[in-house]
């Protein structure tokens, strides 16, 4: 018998996505230049998290004409983000047949306590981490892909570095530790036991490790796969640039050859205009995106 | 003769495949530029997206050159992705996808549907023996029609899923997710020419 929605097939997905990019879009027409640029997946959404922080309100799940509008005009994998613990916003996703739902910080949280429970559905979840107990919480709740949170709607990507090296940093520990120690361990992560021992024995997460928020350039994407992120997300970085299709193009050629400085020099040339960005340090802690969530 | 055998890595389920192979007996490396199909026996085309791989391959001139490489004699085993790439016809794919036209056959994109459809399948391929293959489908195409001298491996839902082509191979499916290495063996056999279709 066939078997749908298994953790084999969840984390398999994001197996696929591996050394791609995966770009945010606000329309059908934005998606097809994604998916002409070499998108691997694109991001349903209605506004991008730069004009999420710029207008302000509650940010929610995008309405389900566009996400269907998107869906019909790619042939590629189309995620869409519900927001934090708003389980309803989960199961309308996954009743529209979106491949993959990001429970994102970028959305305003419905619950300021509880994530959703993500083993129930069959539809696989991607959620934000900024150190290993908090990627281990998710995974034990039931997402299948871990992406560093970074600092999205900024154009800059010191957070997601920050969020990389800590989560590096965190599994070192657990790999280097004797066996003993590893209950401590879970127990000032915060993070489920089994999965603890689970890094140990991989000394790496248990599923995909992807990094968001923040990547604007060629080389931002290729710092953070050299960092060790498995995939990129790119947010506003690319349709808040002077010329998107371009730069789409040039960020999924860097994360194709990520270690390769020739190359990198080479697709980074006369992109025009960056997104403007932010830096972190003007942001109050109230409109910090990384911080919601635990 | 070349003794080593390549994954195609550019984008997808890379180390998946280097490991599937390693197990299977054969010095595995990536293949990140033409000039690395030089001496390389066989060649995996893994999972991944087809379009990003399709477009990725014609920018850094794979298309020519891995067409050569099989003129050459070289095997490719295209798994779920690499088999979109390998077909002569692509149904579903995104306008002018680049593919390499190796095996005379059509190949439904995501054929079996969106992730939520994606499942685990234990699957009968009797080309391994009696006992089932468990197999992983993710967004996976099927072959909806093929040309001569291709000879069908298996049939999901009564769908092509399997398929060699002389000395080349084809799954709709993932074994590289599972432990199960005796399609990687197949390959190499092939590959060596042990098998002959």
């Amino acid at each position: 018998m066939a078997e749908q929605g298994t953790w084999k097939v969840k984390v398999g997905l994001a197996e696929m996505l591996k050394g791609g990019v995966i770009m945010d879009v606000v329309t059908a027409e934005q998606a097809v230049i994604a998916e002409k640029a070499g998108a691997v997946a694109v991001m349903a959404l209605e506004r991008v998290p730069a004009d999420i922080r710029a207008n302000g309100g509650v940010a929610r799940m995008s309405d389900p004409k566009l996400i269907k509008e998107i869906m019909a005009a790619v042939t590629i994998p189309v995620m869409a983000k519900c927001r934090i613990g708003h389980f309803v916003e989960a199961q309308i996703l996954e009743s529209l047949g979106a491949d993959y739902i990001d429970e994102s910080e970028v959305l305003t949280p419905a619950d300021e306590e509880y994530h959703v429970e993500k083993h129930q559905f069959k539809v696989p979840f991607v959620c934000g981490a900024r150190n290993l107990g908090e990627a281990l919480r998710r995974i034990g709740e039931g997402a299948a892909m871990i992406r560093t949170k970074g600092e999205p709607g900024t154009g800059n990507v010191v957070e997601a570095v920050r969020h990389m090296r800590q989560i590096n940093a965190d599994i070192r520990r657990v790999k280097n530790a004797p066996d003993e120690e590893l209950m401590t361990i879970a127990k000032e992560l915060g993070a489920p036991y089994e999965l603890v021992k689970d890094v140990k024995r991989l000394g790496r997460l248990p599923v995909p490790n992807f990094s968001a928020g923040g990547i604007a350039t060629p080389a931002d994407a290729a710092l953070m796969i050299q960092l060790g992120a498995e995939a990129i997300f790119v947010g506003s970085g690319i349709f808040k640039s002077g010329d998107p299709a371009k730069r789409a193009r040039a960020i999924v050629l860097a994360a194709a050859h990520y270690n390769d400085p020739k190359q990198l020099a080479e697709v980074s040339e006369d992109l025009g205009e960056p997104m403007v960005g932010i830096n972190i340090d003007t942001l109050r802690e109230e409109e910090k995106m990384a911080t919601r969530g635990w | 003769m070349a003794e080593r055998f390549g994954v195609l890595a550019l984008q997808g389920a890379v180390p998946e495949h280097l490991r599937a192979l390693a197990a299977a007996g054969v010095e595995a490396v990536p293949v990140k530029w033409p000039a690395d199909l030089e001496g390389l026996r066989g060649l995996v085309l893994p999972g991944g997206e087809s379009t990003t791989i399709g477009d990725l391959m014609q920018h850094y001139g794979f298309i020519e050159a891995i067409q050569r490489f099989v003129q050459e004699g070289g095997a490719c085993y295209g798994t779920c992705a690499g088999a979109i790439l390998l077909a002569t016809e692509i149904v579903g794919g995104k306008p002018n996808q680049p593919r390499l036209g190796i095996i005379p056959m059509t190949v439904q994109r995501n054929g079996f549907g969106r992730q939520v459809e994606s499942a685990e399948v234990p699957l009968a391929m009797p080309v391994l023996g009696p006992e089932p293959v468990h197999t992983v489908f993710i967004r996976a195409p099927y072959i909806a029609e093929v040309g001569p001298g291709v000879e069908v491996l298996a049939e999901h839902q009564g769908k092509i899923v399997a398929a060699r082509y002389g000395r080349h191979l084809v799954t709709a499916f993932h074994p590289e997710l599972t432990e199960d290495r005796r399609i990687h063996k197949l390959f190499v056999e092939m590959a060596f020419g042990a098998v002959s279709a």
